[in-house]
């Protein structure tokens, strides 16, 4: 074992935090609508990063597959087809002030109370494992206990696509 | 010591409580309906994280979280199709997707 390797891997574990932080923060703070779809795309690449520390590099790809491959482009797809950015807010200066701060309260209690009930909270030690997590795990579960949702969510996702087809191309006709 | 403890739950529990509140600010906050989507996919990834770190330090089996975040984003994918989909009708109907303005049911 190296000698710092510990600390090398504390610092990529940082360096995966504050890249997940600053993409949720460009995701909902920015103007621009093209800039969030960034934000939430960098926000998925560290979650990734977190899932690999969490021992599953499998959900780190799949992380990046669905999320950076699929809905972030398919948003950027919605952005193309609407007109999405931000509009100059038309309400006076003292109300947008009120809401503004209504909104950092409530997201900063709720931060600042689960992060303080999950840091300081009384965990338990990591269990041993029974079973490996593996890929081959994954897959077995998949395909015995877990073999009924697994089906339903392939039905889902067909009517989610016959669906969608069904509802964008509707009133196209009326121009 | 380590700086960062990432053999322990309290980290990952604490980004996932960073994002759910990033989510419910931009929820807030945004006019727009995609800029609320995107808001809303960040509460997904919170649950998600939170999911996977529950079940890495104090459940048994590894494999459950993993396959229920496997549902999570099949489910989110899903979601953000429809969602895109109503959107794009809403823009064609009102030339415009600032929620200020959808104001009217009658079609």
């Amino acid at each position: 074992m190296i000698p710092g390797a510990s600390y090398l891997a504390a610092g990529i574990f940082g360096c995966f935090l504050l890249v997940a932080a600053a993409g949720a923060l460009l995701a909902v703070l920015s103007t621009r609508i093209i800039r969030s779809v960034t934000g939430l795309a960098l926000c998925s690449i560290g979650l990734a990063g977190l899932y690999y520390f969490l021992h599953s590099p499998f959900l780190a790809l799949m992380e990046i597959l669905i999320y950076v491959g699929a809905v972030c482009v398919t948003i950027i797809f919605g952005v193309m087809l609407s007109e999405p950015d931000e509009p100059v807010p038309q309400e006076k200066r003292s109300r947008e002030l009120v809401w503004g701060a209504a909104a950092l309260l409530v997201s900063t209690a709720l931060f600042l109370g689960v992060a303080h009930l999950s840091l300081t909270g009384a965990w338990p030690a990591p269990a041993a494992s029974a079973a490996d997590g593996s890929l081959r795990a994954i897959g077995v579960a998949l395909l015995t206990t877990y073999s009924l949702p697994f089906e339903l969510i392939s039905l889902v996702l067909l009517v989610a696509i016959l669906g969608a087809l069904a509802i964008a191309r509707g009133g196209r006709s009326k121009g | 010591m380590n700086p960062l403890p990432y053999d322990r739950p309290g980290v990952f529990l604490a980004m996932a409580a960073f994002l759910f509140a990033a989510g419910i600010y931009g929820l807030i906050r945004r006019r727009t309906l995609i800029g609320m989507l995107i808001s809303g996919e960040l509460i997904f990834s919170a649950a998600s994280l939170n999911f996977m770190a529950v079940n890495r330090f104090t459940a048994p089996a590894p494999v459950t979280g993993q396959v229920f975040v496997l549902f999570v984003m099949g489910l989110a994918a899903a979601e953000v199709a429809i969602a895109l989909s109503i959107i794009i009708a809403v823009y064609r109907n009102y030339r415009s997707i600032h929620s200020k303005e959808l104001s009217e049911l009658k079609g």
